[in-house]
């Protein structure tokens, strides 16, 4: 059990120092910017309570926030994104039910399953960044396009970090 | 009471995500309407720390051309040195100090933290209220204007980049003086709006953009880009006239705080414009 924690720690560590780092500056045509950290509340156990959910992707928003200098932006995206997840982990009960043990990823669940979860939730995360950040629907178009090919961008680099990283851990 | 209290146990999940929903909603608001706190001075003093660590990393890669770009200025201010012009009549070079009084002064700053790809862009110098910067100072750099001082603290200060949704540049056209005002759409970070350019005007690609130096705030005729592209959309009588930015916004890293010693002065003066 402790073991789990600090692997949820350490994980929240590399991302954010990641994200920071290198993915900030990151210019990809411009505009394109992805958003990697997010893979840390994709990546949460199923055991934890809805609340800690919300209180932990609140907390991850808050510390993108303060080195973005970006107040708040992050903080909600991640809050409405933890509020979402448990309905649509309901959405997408596959034929495994969620028993105790299981991790969110492809590893236990499999691809089809990983996709569907980590586009809609990311999708929910985006939009709610970019319409905020715009702050008026004057520009509503070309900021729904800045959500999907950011989105599109986001959700490639998380399979690849779950290819790279956590298949492996299955033959150990 | 009882009921009140079972209600909101049942419901916490919704009540904490409200709860949380509006704390990150008062953040961002708050923010953007730049009501600076101590508390977020504090956080841009400690996090500066951090990033000034940061870009000096980054500072060295860029080393090359950085160097190149210095060179090339040192050698424009060289050229218009005294010693560089021959002296044919010692009269004519004669300046009395009363006569020519100094109206802008210029002070180098780092930039440590810039950014191009959100819709609002901020840089931080280096430099800060200890240093003579206030805010609504404006900040250039050798191939073009960079952008307006937003908040100061002792030791840093950020910067409202041109590429801003606020960002509004009062600019004339070298060539034949006519003034628009530059905005900034959120796409591309090399490309900038001009408008409010009568459509009978001559324009041709490539024409200069420069400063009018009507706001206050930026000296007047510093380049800010070309003319790119240009069209007046049907049932306008202005043109909508892309312009290209001469400083490549994404390579920042010395800029200058331009110090305008009669602004005081011009300001004071504005209040007694009467709108009639």
């Amino acid at each position: 059990m402790n073991n789990r924690v600090l692997q949820n720690i350490f994980r929240l560590i590399i991302l954010v120092a990641v994200q920071i780092l290198i993915l900030n500056r990151v210019q990809f045509m411009g505009f394109i910017n992805p958003y990697l950290y997010v893979m840390f509340i994709l990546l949460l156990p199923f055991e934890l309570a809805k609340w800690q959910l919300l209180l932990y992707a609140f907390g991850t928003g808050l510390i993108i926030d303060i080195f973005a200098n970006t107040y708040g932006l992050h903080a909600g995206a991640c809050t409405l994104m933890a509020y979402a997840r448990p309905a649509v982990l309901k959405l997408l009960t596959s034929r495994k039910e969620y028993e105790p043990g299981l991790k969110p990823g492809i590893r236990d669940l499999g691809f089809n399953w990983f996709f569907s979860y980590a586009s809609i939730l990311i999708l929910v995360h985006h939009a709610f960044l970019f319409f905020m950040e715009a702050f008026r629907f004057s520009e509503f178009f070309s900021t729904l396009l800045r959500v999907f090919l950011n989105g599109l961008v986001t959700l490639l680099l998380v399979f690849i970090a779950q290819y790279l990283f956590f298949k492996k851990e299955a033959r150990i | 009471m009882r009921y009140l209290l079972s209600f909101i146990l049942r419901h916490h999940f919704t009540f904490l995500f409200i709860l949380l929903e509006v704390i990150a909603v008062w953040l961002v608001v708050n923010h953007s309407f730049y009501q600076h706190s101590r508390v977020t001075g504090m956080i841009s003093e400690m996090t500066g720390s951090v990033q000034t660590r940061i870009n000096s990393v980054y500072e060295y890669l860029h080393l090359k051309k950085v160097n190149e770009s210095l060179a090339m200025e040192n050698a424009l201010l060289r050229s218009k040195l005294k010693e560089s012009y021959l002296l044919t009549d010692t009269m004519r070079f004669y300046q009395s100090d009363t006569a020519n009084k100094q109206e802008y002064s210029y002070l180098y700053a780092k930039v440590i933290s810039n950014d191009v790809k959100s819709r609002s862009n901020y840089l931080m110098l280096n430099k800060g209220s200890r240093h003579g910067i206030r805010t609504d100072m404006a900040v250039i750099s050798p191939d073009g204007i960079v952008g307006i001082v937003s908040k100061v603290s002792s030791n840093f200060c950020w910067v409202n980049s041109m590429l801003h949704k606020q960002t509004r540049i009062s600019a004339r056209i070298r060539k034949n003086g006519f003034v628009g005002t530059i905005t900034w759409d959120g796409m591309n970070h090399a490309y900038g709006r001009l408008q409010d350019i009568p459509a009978n005007v001559q324009l041709s690609k490539g024409d200069t953009v420069v400063t009018s130096g009507y706001s206050h705030i930026f000296p007047p005729n510093l380049m800010i880009g070309t003319i790119a592209d240009y069209r007046v959309a049907e049932g306008y009588n202005f043109y909508d006239i892309s312009l290209k930015f001469s400083q490549e916004y994404n390579r920042l890293s010395w800029v200058y705080v331009v110090t305008d010693f009669y602004r005081d002065e011009k300001i004071y003066l504005e209040r007694f414009r009467v709108d009639e």
